[in-house]
């Protein structure tokens, strides 16, 4: 596609992530159907849904990892089918199989990654020095990561995730099996980078964590069932927890399997 | 009948790393029994010693009478083991995997069917697929009739749940409770804090050692603190400032809410006038029930200063 495309779409700068009618079909089946959503800056943005509702097959085109069947979608000011390498180096990433290198230094994870973002080795130095007192993590930048523990290993991969300062950074389940101590200090590092003006978009299957979101969405077989702030969504459905109101939109999924 | 599971004094170290350290641990036959812990705990080497696929390096444990070490071949007849990942052969179909785990032990599907029926039930309709190919959801309803087939006395669960779904994971345990009735001892970890109120006796373990054991109702009554919920518009400027107030012990996320563990000194009036004084004018702060994750969270702490 040609640049001209980019350069005549002036989004509101306050949204990054804009998405139109966004589909993925795999063969016959539509794992992501006609998706509409905003997501403004600075904003934590929580994307629920139940195993199955198509949350990563939304999130890997989000990531320009994954061309749309249809609809368009646009991610810190680029299209994500036409300019997904701009995408990319406009975001960044966590899974909860957090993909660090278990062999290298909390240091070396971080250099690589930093590298591979294409920051010079000055950005790199002040980057890190930057995030590793942010995290407090100052002491331990010499340790491999394979021998620390798994809330150690989350900082870390955050830290990889957000060293090149992205727009956006794309969580997905972080706290799956932490500890609720250690799940409760990642949740402050979103809070701090999102008061910094960083845009989170995170999937969890803690429902208290929903609370903790600006906005929620509730993602029922490939579409966007539900979409307000906690508040909104428990006042609509009549439930005193995001935990019930999950709850009440996900049963009214028909597909199985 | 006797489908106890009875652990004393048990430790195993990877190296350098204590999983188990002395632990011990008695569980009633018929009992629907939770080990509640995050990754890393220790819960997996437990399971491991429990299903005789490891030995221990101090203490012993035995399974409906029988020692882990010395009646393994006994032991492996009688228990059913759902590993944390999923160990099915993927390139075989629901009906194969069924029909090989029959085999293994000897037993007909048909013979054994009533048990597994409602797990299996919505199985049944794809006799065909290969396990590789199910969703997770389905992977685990297979993976738990397999398990069950040979009618084990007792059945080891190891994070059955995690990465499931609210809905499902309400499932599962209603499967559970199904099985419990018909006598199998069940011992299930997860790391899931609300899971912990659907068993009936449970214990807290971290770092390899046990916090706390008894009933879910017991356990919350050991939470004598001075609790207290926060709420304020700007939830992080809140959570911040209290956190740096002598007076406040623990501060921390609680869904909608900041749980706040006062001192004896901590006076409610007295705080929120602090907070509108610091710029919260919305500063709210009432008594809080606590739950199983405050005494976790509460119990970890401890350890911590200790």
């Amino acid at each position: 596609m040609n640049k001209a495309t980019t350069e005549i779409y002036k989004p509101d700068p306050d949204i990054v992530i804009s998405a139109k009618d966004l589909t993925k079909c795999f063969g016959s089946f539509t794992a992501v159907d006609h998706i509409t959503f905003e997501v403004k800056k600075g904003e934590i943005f929580g994307f629920l849904g139940a195993n199955g509702a198509g949350k990563t097959t939304a999130i890997r085109m989000l990531c320009g990892l994954s061309k749309p069947t249809a609809g368009e979608a646009w991610v810190a000011g680029y299209n994500v089918e036409t300019d997904p390498e701009q995408v990319k180096s406009r975001i960044g990433y966590m899974s909860q199989s957090f993909s660090l290198y278990e062999v290298l230094t909390v240091s070396q994870n971080i250099e690589l990654f930093a590298t591979i973002y294409g920051m010079t080795p000055q950005a790199i130095k002040q980057g890190m020095d930057q995030i590793f007192q942010a995290l407090d993590m100052v002491k331990e930048k010499n340790t491999v990561v394979k021998s620390m523990p798994i809330g150690w290993k989350q900082k870390v991969a955050f830290a990889a995730a957000t060293i090149h300062n992205p727009e956006i950074v794309f969580l997905d389940e972080p706290t799956g099996g932490v500890d609720p101590v250690t799940r409760r200090k990642f949740w402050e590092q979103i809070y701090r980078v999102s008061s910094e003006g960083m845009t989170v978009f995170v999937t969890t299957h803690y429902l208290d964590e929903a609370e903790y979101c600006n906005r929620v969405s509730i993602m029922v077989d490939g579409k966007i069932a539900a979409l307000d702030t906690p508040a909104g969504l428990k006042k609509d459905y009549d439930c005193q927890t995001m935990d019930e109101v999950f709850r009440k939109i996900a049963l009214t999924a028909k597909r199985t399997d | 009948m006797n489908n106890t599971i009875e652990i004393n004094n048990l430790s195993k170290s990877y190296g350098k790393l204590v999983a188990l350290d002395d632990i011990s641990l008695s569980i009633k036959s018929g009992e629907l029994f939770g080990l509640l812990g995050p990754d890393g705990a220790g819960k997996t080497t437990l399971f491991k010693i429990l299903s005789t696929l490891m030995v221990p390096d101090k203490g012993s444990a035995s399974m409906c009478g029988l020692d882990v070490v010395k009646d393994y071949r006994q032991i492996r007849l009688r228990i059913g083991y759902m590993p944390e990942k999923f160990s099915l052969y993927q390139d075989m179909t629901v009906m194969e995997n069924l029909r090989f785990y029959a085999s293994l032990f000897g037993v007909s599907i048909k013979d054994n069917f009533d048990l597994i029926a409602p797990i299996f039930g919505q199985l049944e309709k794809f006799p065909n697929r290969f396990a590789g190919n199910l969703s997770g959801g389905m992977k685990q309803k297979l993976a738990l009739s397999c398990a069950l087939i040979h009618r084990p006395d007792i059945l080891l669960l190891d994070e059955p749940t995690t990465g499931v779904d609210a809905v499902s994971r309400d499932e599962f345990w209603q499967m559970l409770g199904g099985l419990k009735e018909k006598g199998i001892t069940i011992l299930v970890s997860t790391s899931y804090m609300d899971e912990a109120t659907r068993c009936e006796r449970l214990a807290m373990i971290n770092s390899g050692h046990i916090l706390k054991i008894g009933t879910p109702t017991e356990l919350v009554a050991e939470l004598d603190e001075n609790l207290y919920n926060a709420v304020a518009k700007d939830m992080f400027k809140l959570l911040t400032l209290l956190q740096k107030m002598p007076e406040v012990l623990n501060c921390y996320t609680f869904g909608a809410t900041l749980h706040v563990v006062g001192s004896n000194d901590f006076n409610p009036r007295k705080v929120t006038a602090q907070l509108v004084s610091e710029g919260i004018p919305d500063a709210k702060i009432y008594p809080a029930k606590g739950d199983i994750e405050d005494l976790f969270i509460k119990l970890m702490e401890n350890t911590a200063n200790e």
